[in-house]
This record gives C-alpha cells, structure tokens and sequence, in this order.
C-alpha cells in the first residue's frame, strides 16, 4: 500500500524483495515457517499486503476498501489467490501508511454505506496487523470486515473480535473429510470459530463456494446448512459459484491447477443449494 | 463574468396580452414571465417537485409500440448502407415539404426532410465536405448545387481557409490540434425550444425587434452592426419557423394550450434548428421540468391520462431518435455511431433548494424501457447528493438496465450557471438562452511534451511543427529540465489553438450563422470558447515517470526522440495517489492558464474541457511512443480517464483521482466513462444502494461527470461477432452513448480493452 502498482486481485503479484520463495510445487504447496511467526507487536508494525482495491461490491456491505493479505494455512483447490499463500510473497506496509492510504477513502466509504474488509490469503495469519488496522478503523468511525476461513480463529481474543463489525466468514464444505480434501485443513477450527462469533453476538456473513464435483454433494452442503441453522448471528449465506478467473495465476505459479475442466455451476444447481440454506430459515443470495 | 452587453434605453415594449394568450396560460402563477421572455421564472413559480418514484409510470401504448416497429427496417436498412436516403435541396426551415412517419398514428409530428431517415445536405459549412460525403456513400452530388456553394456562394469551410496562417495549418494536419469545426457546423448551441411553447412566436417576433430598435441609437461599429444584421436574420427565422408549423397544420403564432402542443410546439422548434444547421451537437435543453407543468395542468383538468402522457414523451423521443446528419467519413472517425447529442437534461436541485425531479424526469428516462434502449437523446442526469432518494434509485436501475445515461455534477454547475442550464453535447453547461459557445475540439497534450523532447519537431514524420527550440539532449530525462521544455511549447500551442478558434468562429459567425437557435437567445449574451486536451492521462504519467523513474530516451537515425526505456516504478493518474493526480492537475491548470493569456473573438471567456468522445483512438494513432509505456498508435484514455489498465486500485480510486481535476480549469467540463460488471451478490436494492453510493461519493468529492456502462465483456464480444442480434446495444463513451454496433472495429476494441473493473466482479 505505499505505491501503486499494476494489477488488481486478479492479477498475479509477489514481491520480488520479500519472497524469494522455491519455485518448486511441493515446496509452494507447504506452508512455510515465516508464514505463521508472530510479528513484533511495535508502532510502526509491518504487515504483508498482496493488492488492495476500492470500491469492491463483493466483499461486504456497500463500497468496501478491501486489503488482500497474504499468508493462509489452507490450499483451496479452487483458490483464486495462490499468490496469497505466503505472507513474504506480499509487499511489506506499516500500519500507519496503510492508515493514510484508508484514511483518504474514509469519507467517501461512510457517504457510500461501505467500510473496510480484510481479506486474503488469511487475515488472521497477520493477527497483529490485522487488530491493529480494524482498531484504527473504529477510531475513524469506519465499518470493519473480516473475510477469512476461520481456521486461526483461537488467535483472536474477544477483545480483538469487538473491532470487527462484521465477518465473511468462508466454511468451504460441511463434512470434515471433504473439507480437508478441499482446503488440506481440518474443518473443526472454523466450526468452533463460528461458535464463538455466534455465541459473541458479533455479525456475520457465511460464504459458501459452489465447486461442482467438489463441494456441491448434497449432504455436504447440508452439514454446512444445517450448522447455520443452529447459529444465531448469521445475517445472510452468500453461495459463490466457482468460476475460472484464477486459473491463470496457477499456470505462472508452475502449479497444477485441479480444477483446469470444472465449469461453473449451473444455475439450476445453485438454486438446489440455494434452497438447502433457506430452510434453515436464513437469508441466502 | 460578464455578457456582451449593449447599452441600450430600454425600451417599454411589453408585448399585448391577447385573449387567446390569457386562455393558453390559464391556471399558471403569474410572474415577471408573462411581460418579458423568461422561462426559468415561469418554471419556478409553476412546476411541481415529485420526491415519489417510479410506480405510477405506464408502459407504451400500442400505437407507440407500432409506430416504433414501422421504423425498424428502415433503420436496419441505413445499418446495412450507412445512410438511408438523401436529399440534395440544400435543407433549410422550408427546405423540405412535411414528412411523417405514418401520419395518422403519430401524436408529435415533424422530420428533417420529407421522409424518415432521408438526411439534407448543409453546403453553408462547406461544399467540399458535403460532396465527400455524398461521394462516400455512393452519391454523386448535385452539379449545380455545387456550382452555386463554389462559385456564388461563399461557405465557412472557404472562409476559414481564407484566413489560416501557415502555423495553424502545419499544427491541424500533424494532428496536435485535430477535429476543428473548420470544415462541419460548430454545433453546442442549445436554443431555448421552449419559448416557442410558453409564448408563441409572435410574442418572440415582437420581443426581437424591440431589441433591434433599442441599437437604432447606437453608433454603427462592427459589432453593433453585426448584431443588428444577426437580429434581422434571427427575426426572419422565426417566420420561417411558424410557416413551417402551419404547413404541417399547425398555428404556432400563439402560446401553447395544453400538454401535446407545448411539446409539439417545442419539437417545432428545435426542428426548425435540426433544418438549418448540421451542428457537431445539436441538444433539445432541459425540458421535462418545463413540459411537466403542461402535464400537470392537462392532468389536474381530467383531459390526459398518464399513459397519454407517457405517449406524447414516448413519441418525441422517438423523434429525437431519428435526427440524422450527412457526416464525412473523417468526422465518423472522430465521432463514431452517427451522434447528434439530442442531449436532454433531468433532475437537478432548484437555487431555491427544491429538487426540480418531476414526474416527467422519470417519463422521459422510462422511454428508455417503453421504446427499448437507444444512444439519443443523450440523457444526462443533473446529480446532487441531495436529488430525492426514489429519483436516484430510480436512475441507477434505469443505468444498469440501459447503460444509457450520463450524470453530471448538479452542486458543481449550478454555482456557476444557475439552475436553468442545459448540456450541450456531452459536459457543456449553459444557461438556455443566454449563453453559448464556441466549440474549439482539443489539443493533444501528450504530442505536446513529445515536441517539448524534440525541439518542436513532429516524432512521427520529422517535421518541424513547434517553434524550434532546443531539443534534449540528455540520456536520462530530468523532470525539471523536462519542464523548462514544455513550457513554451504549451505557449506555443495555445496561441496557435486560439488563433485558429477565433478565425474559425469569424467565418462561421459570417457564412453559417444559427438563425433560429439564437433567435431563442437573449441578444446579450454570455460566449464561451471552449477549448480542450486530450490525452491527460498519458501526460501526466509521462511526467510521473520522468519524475519518479528513470526515463532514458532512444534516439533514431533522424535523431528525434523516438522511444523510451524506463526503469523502477512510478506512481499512475487513476490511484488516487497525489503524486501522480497533481500533475494531471498541473497539466489542466497551465494549459487554462496560458489559454486565457490570448483574447478571444466576441470577448468569449476562456474555457477548456477534458473530453475527448471517441476521437481518444484518433489521437492515439497520430501520437508516438510516450514515457508512460503507451506506443505508438495505441489509443488515449478517453477523456480524463486513467490510462487504459494503470487504475489498479478499484473504481473509487480512479474516480477520486478524476475528481481532483478543478472545473475552475475545465469550466468546459471533465468526463470519466465507467464500465463496471454487474455485482451478481445481495439484492436489488442493496446493487442500488451501491450505485447511489458510488454517484454521491464520486460527486460528493468534486467529481463532475461519469458515464456508467453496467456490462459484461462476453456480451460485448458477442455483438462484435454478431452485430445482427445486438441492433440497440447501448453504451456509453466519454460523453455519449453509442450503438455499439455502429462503432468501428478499432473503437469497439478500444472499449473492450479498457478497464474492466474486476473489484465489481463476483468473487469467488
């Protein structure tokens, strides 16, 4: 966030002086030690940012100043941000540049009922980063959101979860075994995660991607509705229907992408899910 | 600011109220209105602001719907051949008998000429231009009418050439300075229609000659002569103008009495203009708030529905759709899709702090639904923050299911030129009636620094254009060296763009003069000359690389500066990062400043726009490498965008980086074109939200104008494969809006090219 440069969340970026990852698949694949080390909690605090975007639609409620963050724990077969994975590969940012970078939208956020959203890779992977952004954003009377998997969700205090106004939270399949196959992470973190939240009060959005072949069985769709159901802070599900716009990124990673053959989901197949989240008696778009 | 002013006695000439006025004007607030010409006054004490939305509207009428699909194979017919069909009377008021559609089932009659889609010839302009023209769609032009417009009849086009210095000539064909109205009509004159319907023209007759009489005892100088012959001709005009109507049954001299006739009367009146002159933008003004009070009148008297009112503004602007021109091809490449910029304002905020949004703002954007979606008229929506809520819901939706609408800056505008003013063209403001201007096309600035590099020598051909200053000579550019370059080279160029604006508007003045629309004028009278840049992005990321990179420049055999090696990274216009917005700023402001050093012909304040309609592909192909990374070639931005891929940070980024651009240097108008992929996420409402958002965020932070395309790439793939099933495929560019299938390979693929913006696609 201290320059700007070419490309949008679509767009593959790693920074050339942070990284200086392997190449190698299986190397990319793991999750490298930096990836989740704990950053000095000091002023002038550093965090990793891969691209961030004003005026998003998508990423919350009204115009959202999103940040992508890098660094996550999870390898999504459909992931569209594999260039996220690894905190190093984003571009280093102090919390007060990227103060100044929000602060400049701060206004035109309010007028247009939009906020902040962190995104990624995983925020929480940043906790400290992440805390202290959401915290400055509150103090400029800003809208926070988190769009995040759950899966660090133990790091985060209660405290730390009063900053965020609201979170996206992505529970990528609703058996724990498919849930591993997709993300290579167990289900439990996020399911307990999403406990909290509930039992908190503090808002929020499920996410569910619809991968066909992957994710759209329908048991597996039902564990993740019928656990919905049991939680009393779900403001709305929002299924995701898998398209093909990160594929690219895979290719210049020298990474196999899974899903090169899959196709978007159908419409009649979105509805299907649609429809297992609504008798829940939630609110599904 | 002042008006040309005479100062004259004024003389008590207030026009007899006769009984049949009294009758026309029944149930109207009396006012200053009715003893002198003064619409705005008679808007303000009469019309009614609706603050509802859009739930009373009716959709179209059988006959609307009949007499619509009478004109789809003529129109598919003209998109096969270009043009449908020409007359070679040279077209005036009177040119042409009355034409119809099909008489018996239209409710607002009037055509150019005697048949729909048959376009007339204007050899005032020039007759070179109108034989091109013919010649180009397979006419051979009319001998005699040619020997006439060349041998005893002097034209525009003649008279401009008359007085070009070698300077303008050199700098017009290297295409620094391009799309001058040297050799077509200037256009941006909007006459105010509605005097025709709120007085009738003899009201009118009467009032222009008082202010022919009050220069009887003014001493005969140039000017005061010039403006005596004008008024003449002005007068004339308006008799021509009620013969016009009488031949189509209609008596003209008298006020309108009810809704029908005050937009017949209207039409009238712009159709006469549309006869005589084949301006590069031929507006309609600010209508629906005026019309409206008709409606209501007619409504309150049980003597209209709602459908029928619905009917009448359907079939105007069905009208407006058909207006056509006979264009040469070179004018097609710099204004693409056969625009005429029927532009036609709506919404707005009174000085009074009442919205002016009626019931019929939301008529004439509902045509838009009842006769599908279409580029005229250009309808441009006066935004404010404050505009009632139903209306801005109602515009957004009417955006994402049309793509046909402009928004333009009501809170910056109205300081500036009250609440009474209209667009012409795309981002012109002026007050209807009392101002007007002369349209000066643009400059290319980023040829500009590339002559500032070169020592004045053109990087394309070689040639030496600018004055011959010294050329860098240095291996790495220096921003301040850079600087010192371009400076006088901006001199340069605006005197010699000054120049050939004033000798333009001479001739024009004396060989083409617009009767009619300014006899809808004051005599005194506010003239802008509208000058403009194109190219400002590239500009201004050309100087952010010389200034936080390292530019190295390439020199070729001829030793013109030719190409550029940058190394490291530089900050790009679009982010909303000062370091590059200021100098896009910097640009606008020194070229205003050195524009407004030369005087101007009639004393016509300076202005400039940041616009460039289609002609940003024009440009760009003229233009050579520049510093930023664009080639040769390749298209401008259009407008002011950013830089075609370089706003990497979302929309709202670019559009408060656009937004910084002051109108106090761009008093002539800044537009931004958006194109954004529909949010496939929330509801309804929510997506509305998000565009009232976006509109009262951008506008809220000084942005003065956007074009918001709501599309997706595959769609407009498709139609470039399959014109056939997109004939109203609508969208917006820098100003106005096109049929997409009417544009050109080269600009269709420019459209595509241009950011899409992925930050309002589904995410997944």
């Amino acid at each position: 966030m201290t320059e700007p440069r070419t490309g949008s969340r679509y767009e593959m970026q790693i920074d050339p002086a942070g990284a200086g990852e392997a190449m190698q698949e299986r190397d990319y694949y793991a999750v490298h030690a930096a990836d989740i080390e704990d950053i000095e909690e000091e002023d002038d605090l550093i965090g990793y940012v891969h691209s961030y975007e004003v005026g998003s639609t998508v990423d919350g409620p009204g115009l959202r100043f999103v940040a992508f963050l890098t660094g996550c724990l999870l390898r999504c077969q459909y992931c569209h941000n594999p260039d996220t994975w690894h905190k190093r590969n984003g571009h280093p940012v102090t919390v007060s540049r990227a103060m100044q970078q929000i602060a400049k939208f701060a206004n035109v956020l309010k007028i247009a009922k939009g906020g902040i959203t962190l995104s990624g890779g995983e925020p929480m992977v940043q906790r400290p980063f992440v805390t202290r952004i959401f915290r400055r954003c509150k103090e400029l009377g800003l809208h926070t959101c988190m769009d995040t998997s759950g899966r660090l969700g133990a790091r985060m205090t209660d405290e730390d979860l009063m900053d965020i106004d609201l979170h996206l939270l992505d529970i990528k399949s609703g058996d724990p075994a498919t849930y591993e196959k997709v993300t290579n992470q167990p289900l439990q973190p996020t399911l307990d995660y999403a406990r909290r939240l509930s039992e908190l009060g503090r808002p929020m959005w499920v996410r569910y991607v619809l991968v066909p072949g992957l994710t759209d069985d329908f048991d597996n769709v039902q564990k993740v509705a019928d656990f919905c159901g049991t939680l009393s802070n779900v403001e709305r599900v929002e299924i995701l229907r898998f398209h093909q716009l990160g594929s690219d990124k895979w290719k210049q990673l020298g990474l196999v992408y899974p899903l090169e053959t899959c196709e978007a989901p159908s419409a009649e197949l979105s509805e299907r899910v649609r429809g297992q989240f609504r008798e829940q008696g939630l609110t599904v778009y | 600011m002042t008006t040309t002013e005479f100062e004259t006695p004024t003389l008590d000439a207030a026009p007899q109220i006769d009984e049949a006025t009294k009758a026309a004007w029944r149930d109207f607030a009396p006012g200053n209105w009715q003893t002198g010409v003064d619409v705005r006054d008679f808007i303000q004490r009469n019309y009614t602001p609706y603050e509802g939305d859009g739930g009373f509207l009716e959709g179209p009428t059988e006959r609307t719907t009949g007499l619509w699909a009478t004109m789809q194979p003529l129109l598919a017919e003209e998109r096969k051949n270009g043009i449908l069909d020409v007359s070679q009377v040279p077209s005036d008021i009177l040119a042409h008998a009355p034409g119809y559609i099909d008489k018996e089932n239209e409710i607002i009659v009037g055509l150019q000429t005697d048949a729909p889609l048959k376009r007339g010839i204007m050899p005032n302009g020039g007759w070179r231009v109108v034989a091109a023209s013919l010649d180009s769609y397979g006419y051979e032009p009319d001998r005699r009418v040619g020997e006439i417009f060349t041998k005893y009849r002097k034209t525009h086009n003649d008279g401009v050439f008359d007085a070009y210095t070698a300077d303008i000539r050199a700098a017009r064909s290297s295409g620094i300075v391009t799309g001058l109205p040297d050799a077509y009509g200037r256009g941006r004159i909007i006459g105010d229609y509605r005097r025709v319907a709120l007085y009738g023209v003899d009201f009118l007759i009467t009032d222009k000659k008082r202010e022919k009489t009050e220069l009887d005892d003014v001493h005969s100088t140039e000017e005061v002569i010039r403006t005596r012959e004008e008024l003449s001709e002005q007068i004339r005009s308006l008799t021509e103008l009620k013969e016009m109507a009488s031949n189509y049954g209609f008596d003209i001299s008298g006020p309108a009495g009810n809704a029908r006739e005050a937009v017949q009367w209207t039409y009238f009146a712009y159709l006469a203009a549309i006869k005589q002159q084949n301006g590069a933008a031929m507006s309609a003004g600010r209508l629906s708030t005026f019309w409206d009070i008709y409606f209501e009148r007619d409504l309150k008297e049980g003597t209209l529905t709602e459908s029928e009112a619905q009917e009448i503004v359907d079939d105007v602007v069905l009208k407006w759709r058909i207006v056509r021109f006979l264009r040469a091809p070179e004018y097609n490449q710099l204004f693409s899709g056969d625009p005429v910029w029927v532009t036609e304002v709506v919404g707005g905020m009174g000085e009074d702090g009442r919205t002016l949004v009626t019931k019929t703002a939301f008529r004439m954007l509902h045509t838009l639904y009842n006769l599908g979606p279409a580029p005229e008229p250009n309808l441009t929506v006066f935004w404010s923050p404050s505009l009632p809520d139903g209306f801005k819901r109602f515009a957004i939706k009417t955006s994402i299911d049309t793509c046909a609408i402009q928004y333009e800056s009501d809170d910056l505008m109205r300081p500036k030129w009250g609440d009474d003013c209209a667009i012409a063209c795309c981002v012109s403001a002026m007050r209807v009636g009392k101002q007007m201007q002369f349209f000066g096309a643009r400059v290319n600035l980023p040829k500009t620094l590339l002559y500032a590099l070169n020592g004045g020598r053109d990087e394309v051909d070689g040639d030496q254009i600018g004055p011959a200053l010294a050329p860098i000579t240095s291996d790495v550019l220096d921003y301040d060296e850079v600087m010192e370059r371009l400076d006088p080279m901006m001199d340069w160029l605006a005197k010699t763009y000054v120049n050939a604006l004033n000798i333009i508007h001479y001739m024009h003045d004396k060989y083409s003069y617009e009767a009619i629309e300014m006899a809808l004028h004051d005599r005194d009278i506010l003239r802008t000359m509208a000058c403009g840049i194109a190219g400002l992005s590239h500009a201004a990321d050309s100087l952010s690389a010389i200034k936080y990179a390292r530019v190295k420049p390439i020199r070729d055999e001829r030793g013109l500066i030719t190409d550029f090696v940058t190394e490291g990274e530089f900050p790009f216009f679009g982010n909303n990062d000062e370091r590059a917005d200021d100098l896009a700023t910097m640009l606008v402001s020194t070229m205003m400043k050195k524009i407004r050093k030369f005087p101007t012909y009639r004393n016509a304040v300076h202005t400039q726009s940041v616009l460039t309609i289609t002609s940003n592909v024009v440009y760009g192909k003229k233009t050579g490498n520049t510093p930023d990374g664009r080639r040769l070639g390749e298209p401008f931005a259009p407008g002011a965008n950013p830089s075609n891929g370089r706003d990497s940070h979302g929309a709202i980024a670019a559009m408060m980086s656009v937004a910084k651009i002051p109108y106090d240097d761009a008093e002539d108008g800044i537009s931004l074109t958006l194109s954004v992929v529909p949010s496939a996420l929330g509801s309804e409402a929510e997506q509305l939200e998000r565009g009232v958002g976006a509109l009262d965020a951008y506008f809220g932070s000084g942005g003065f104008h956007v074009n918001v395309n709501v599309l997706n790439r595959d769609t407009l793939e498709d139609a470039m494969k399959h014109p056939e099933k997109y004939p109203q495929l609508t969208i917006r560019v820098s100003g106005y809006a096109v049929n997409f299938v009417r544009l050109t390979k080269e600009q269709q693929m420019d459209v595509i090219n241009r950011t899409f913006h992925g930050s309002l696609e589904t995410a997944a």
